[in-house]
């Protein structure tokens, strides 16, 4: 699976470097390395969820309760968790920290990830998500951590788009 | 069973501790039997109440959290039954008030109402403790059972579908946040 291991290992230690301590996530198969980083490692909570709905609720309890979250999900999940991003996260004032692996975006061999892939940008500007995109190497570190600290400054979701070319090695 | 008076019963289990309630009903009679910093009341976002009782009870080992569930926001997140049985954090105390309607929208009668078993659903996805309760003393006496152990516990407990006149609350809900944040941010440091 060409999942790039060394790009997810950039990610995975930038979300430390931010002091992320929780982490909720459902499998996706860009987010396999992600996933089992975060299991294996003793000073997170790895929270796998059954909709990603949960994980804004998750994220909204450990940010009242003062500890730094990240929420992991598809593209499609973030569709799936549109309500509670609206609705508890905007409403209430809540900072997220979005990892969204960018599905049905160029290069998408999979129609039915196509179709998610072309709403995805539309729809984070329509709920005014500040979004940064990430596909070089080099900007993993500095925008995720910038990522977090608009979130925290803005007490509002934030989206950090994981695209195929950071991801996919083909 | 009326649920005020199942929430004045248990009220002296809540007071000192961390609440997270569903909207509507229960957060009003709550509210009304006695605000405290250490309450959240979710006012939308129906289903979620468990899912951020979960993430306060994965942040603050240390404290218990109660969350005052609904049937019809349960059924809306029943998945979230199987991610609290998967991590069942020992200090969480789920309670659902089942009145086999969505009163607050005008009284619809929820799947309870024709067969769904929200505690055997609960049995089902593993929750590790499950207990009912339909007079206010049983409820009382689950409550501090739960609460004086360290077992993640689901309590449903059928109440009757009605509710106060008003859900009004004099309390603006981003005021209740930051009052929340901060009551727990002062838990964490008297634990510290």
């Amino acid at each position: 699976m060409p999942v790039s291991i060394a790009n997810s290992q950039l990610i995975y230690d930038a979300l430390k470097a931010c002091g992320v301590t929780l982490i909720s996530a459902l499998p996706e198969t860009w987010l396999v390395h992600l996933i089992r980083m975060a299991e294996e490692d003793p000073k997170v909570t790895l929270v796998r969820i059954a909709k990603e709905e949960e994980a804004v609720g998750i994220s909204a309890g450990a940010h009242l309760a003062g500890v730094n979250s990240a929420l992991l999900m598809q593209n499609h999940g973030f569709l799936a968790a549109i309500n509670p991003i609206v609705s508890l996260a905007q409403l209430y004032k809540i900072p997220l920290v979005m990892l969204i692996s960018y599905r049905g975006s160029m290069g998408e061999r999979d129609p039915w990830q196509t179709q998610g892939g072309m709403v995805t940008e539309p729809l984070l500007r329509a709920l005014g998500i500040p979004t940064w995109s990430l596909t070089d190497p080099r900007d993993v570190e500095r925008r995720l951590k910038d990522a977090q600290t608009l979130a925290h400054a803005a007490l509002a979701p934030v989206a950090v788009l994981l695209t195929r070319e950071l991801m996919w090695e083909e | 069973m009326l649920r005020v008076d199942a929430l004045q019963a248990i009220y002296p289990e809540l007071q000192d501790r961390i609440v997270v309630t569903i909207m509507g009903a229960v957060a009003a009679e709550l509210h009304t039997l006695g605000h405290q910093p250490t309450f959240f009341y979710l006012e939308h976002a129906m289903g979620l109440a468990s899912s951020m009782g979960l993430g306060i009870a994965l942040a603050m080992p240390q404290h218990k959290v109660i969350v005052l569930d609904g049937d019809g926001s349960l059924l809306m997140n029943l998945g979230a039954l199987s991610t609290l049985a998967r991590y069942r954090p020992g200090n969480l105390l789920h309670l659902v008030f089942d009145n086999e309607s969505l009163l607050s929208v005008g009284g619809f009668p929820t799947a309870t109402a024709t067969g769904t078993d929200l505690a055997g659903v609960a049995r089902a996805c593993g929750i590790p403790s499950v207990e009912e309760a339909n007079t206010p003393d049983r409820l009382k006496d689950v409550v501090a059972a739960a609460l004086a152990g360290d077992t993640l516990t689901t309590i449903v407990a059928k109440v009757e579908a009605v509710g106060p006149t008003s859900f009004h609350m004099d309390l603006p809900l981003l005021e209740n946040r930051f009052q929340f944040k901060r009551a727990l941010e002062a838990l964490r440091q008297r634990q510290e």
